[in-house]
């Protein structure tokens, strides 16, 4: 069978499963749809929390990325994945004990205030939003290159897949296809990767393959020889790097802290039953998050090796078949700059005549390593299923702020429940409209602002919710004043040395590298703007009146994990 | 201050040195082994990955998991001795 049919068969498959789920698992009341009823198990949100964050940058793009920045490229698994840690040991278990529907609630509720709940309700707002539009572009992007619809098609096609469940189901219905999700796109991801490592270095755990020595005969370690042929072809040695230290300290914290302050990820755990179940389901996210995220750099290991041998000085009218299929796309192309009518890839830009898209590393991988057509179609299918759990997992967070934190909350406080739902409803429908746009017609700065988005989310929910939980005396005061603060100057900061804008444009922000402050890049400034937010907080917070005594005593109450009771939407 | 309050603080300080203890270990790994101290550990090689590399590119990230659930066990631990469990 060809790949082509393979791929159809799959990815029907797994969409008539997730359109199965979602009909078993209709949400009736707001507290099924916020919060899926508050009885998931660990291990089952645990699945759910995975697939929710792993998203079609970590699926399609993160290996590529880590196969071209060799060291560097550990700043994402580093920050991605120790995020985890200071969710489960700073917010998780409080956030649950504290037992509301959204984090503006937290915001709202902890800071005795509605200007608190907006600023918190805009931010997740934002950041959801440029996610989403993310999620919607990759979808039709896998459906563009692997079953050749055009890509409006194919976001179309995704967005009433989404639509149906997470408007049907709501949290619960997204709960249990974010299991479903999850184990098809881990066998997706693991498969060509072991099928991959054992080719090369004889050894079928990808992780082990990675420092072993190659199956050539040769007993050089993969490694070394990666390093080997990067120094030759002018390109930093592989385990390397080229960044500042201080630069990878400091994106490695922003993205730890941005991960942490991700409202759909924390409201993940709102749906747990009990604060031990919280704590647990953060072990098992992670747990089942590293499964992929050590394979990764495992992947762009013998991605970028096979790549350099495959097509490095061969003639290019002996390049393999995947070649001329990816060069349709315009994901790979080659330009034979010196005539000679062979590939030469090397660092210099004048003499370089390959252009490599990273995205390629993961999507055509079992291509170049000649694996059978139905793990080349499996790689689609996982693609596939990390793109609509994030994007699922995201227009709830965008519902629940409009209906519950804004409609409820602040607008229309005696809503009834049934109004609630359907406003719920409508909002993600309204959500799933807007982000479907921005997938087809994607802004230019769409990748410049999901980093945007993990700055924000440091520099802005991250310090307000631990003040809240480990500073009793944190006042509404503080914590408003450190998130405009901490907001406005990321914002400041990305717009300066991001877009340009202060200095005349795009066209200026290379020049600007030498101005960064503390010789630190956009992408890690959310750190910094983390610590001024804490400063500022704690400032403010000593010239202006102590919380009311019964929010004192509500920082108490969540500090003990028994009676947590069950999420309450009042 | 009452009984039930002392309890209370008590058990908060317990978490309190938990939390310190295991999130030093992930600095230890993630920015230390993995970040500052890289080029130094590069020196070491465990066959073929040079030491720093490896906390960076794997050997945080298992530590990671190690330390959530170990936390998770001993919070149970905790909750049990000042009878939170439930």
């Amino acid at each position: 069978m060809s790949v082509q049919t393979w791929t159809y068969i799959l990815v029907g498959i797994t969409f008539a499963l997730y359109i199965g789920i979602a009909i078993w698992s209709r949400a009736g009341s707001t507290k099924e749809f916020y919060v899926a009823g508050g009885g998931v198990s660990p291990l089952a949100n645990g699945m759910a929390t995975a697939a929710d964050w792993m998203s079609a940058a970590s699926f399609i793009s993160m290996a590529g990325i880590i196969a071209f920045a060799g060291y560097d490229g550990s700043v994402y698994l580093m920050g991605w994945t120790g995020g985890y840690v200071l969710l489960a040991l700073l917010l998780a278990p409080y956030l649950r004990k504290f037992g509301k529907f959204t984090v503006p609630d937290f915001i709202g509720d902890r800071y005795y205030s509605n200007t608190a709940r907006l600023v918190a309700v805009v931010c997740a707002l934002l950041v959801s939003f440029t996610y989403v539009a993310g999620q919607m572009q990759g979808v039709g992007l896998v459906f563009s290159r692997f079953l050749e619809v055009d890509m409006t098609t194919g976001v179309i096609i995704g967005m009433v897949i989404v639509l149906f469940y997470a408007v049907l189901g709501g949290m619960k219905g997204i709960t249990y296809t974010q299991v479903a999700q999850y184990c098809v796109l881990i066998f997706a991801f693991m498969v060509p990767a072991i099928f991959i490592s054992f080719q090369m270095t004889g050894n079928p755990i990808p992780q082990l393959g990675m420092g072993s020595t190659l199956n050539d005969g040769s007993g050089m370690f993969l490694l070394d020889k990666l390093d080997g042929l990067s120094s030759a072809l002018g390109f930093d040695e592989y385990t390397s790097g080229s960044k500042s230290m201080t630069d990878v300290f400091a994106i490695t914290l922003a993205l730890m802290v941005g991960t942490a302050g991700l409202p759909h990820v924390i409201v993940r755990f709102f749906t747990v039953k009990r604060v031990k179940d919280a704590r647990k389901s953060a072990g098992w996210a992670l747990l089942l998050i590293a499964i992929l995220y050590t394979t990764a750099p495992a992947v762009a290991v013998f991605a970028r090796t096979n790549m350099i041998e495959t097509v490095n000085n061969k003639p290019y009218s002996e390049v393999p078949e995947w070649f001329s299929k990816w060069e349709i796309t315009e994901l790979i192309s080659f330009n034979d700059k010196n005539g000679d009518g062979r590939i030469q890839y090397v660092a210099d830009e004048k003499t370089n005549e390959l252009y490599v898209n990273r995205d390629i590393m993961v999507l055509a991988n079992p291509e170049i390593a000649n694996l059978p057509a139905w793990v080349i179609a499996l790689v689609a299918a996982g693609g596939l299923a990390a793109a609509l759990s994030t994007a699922a997992g995201l227009l709830l967070v965008i519902s629940s702020s409009v209906s519950h934190d804004l409609i409820k909350k602040v607008f229309v406080p005696n809503i009834t429940e049934k109004g609630e739902l359907w406003a719920a409803r409508g909002a993600a429908t309204v959500a799933v409209v807007i982000a479907g746009y921005f997938g087809i017609n994607p802004p230019g700065f769409v990748a410049a602002v999901v980093a945007l988005a993990f700055g924000l989310a440091a520099a802005s929910f991250f310090p307000a919710i631990v003040l809240g939980i480990f500073y009793k005396k944190m006042n509404k005061e503080g914590a408003i004043a450190g998130m405009v603060v901490g907001i406005l100057l990321m914002l400041f900061y990305m717009l300066k040395f991001k877009f340009g804008i202060f200095d005349g444009g795009k066209a200026a922000v290379a020049g600007l590298k030498a101005n960064w402050w503390f010789g630190i890049s956009p992408e890690g400034f959310g750190s910094v703007a983390m610590i001024v937010n804490f400063i500022v907080s704690i400032v403010v917070m000593k010239f202006t009146p102590e919380p009311p005594k019964n929010v004192q005593e509500i920082v108490e109450d969540i500090r003990v994990p028994s009676g947590a009771g069950e999420a309450t939407g009042h | 201050m009452s009984n039930k309050q002392e309890k209370a603080n008590a058990y908060w300080k317990e978490n309190l040195k938990y939390l310190c203890i295991l999130l030093s270990i992930w600095f230890a790994v993630s920015y230390g082994a993995g970040i500052l101290f890289k080029e130094a550990l590069d020196t070491i090689q465990i066959g073929g990955f040079k030491l720093g590399f490896w906390f960076a590119q794997q050997g945080s990230i298992y530590v990671f998991v190690i330390l959530i659930f170990v936390y998770v066990r001993l919070m149970n631990k905790l909750d049990k001795k000042y009878g939170y469990d439930e």
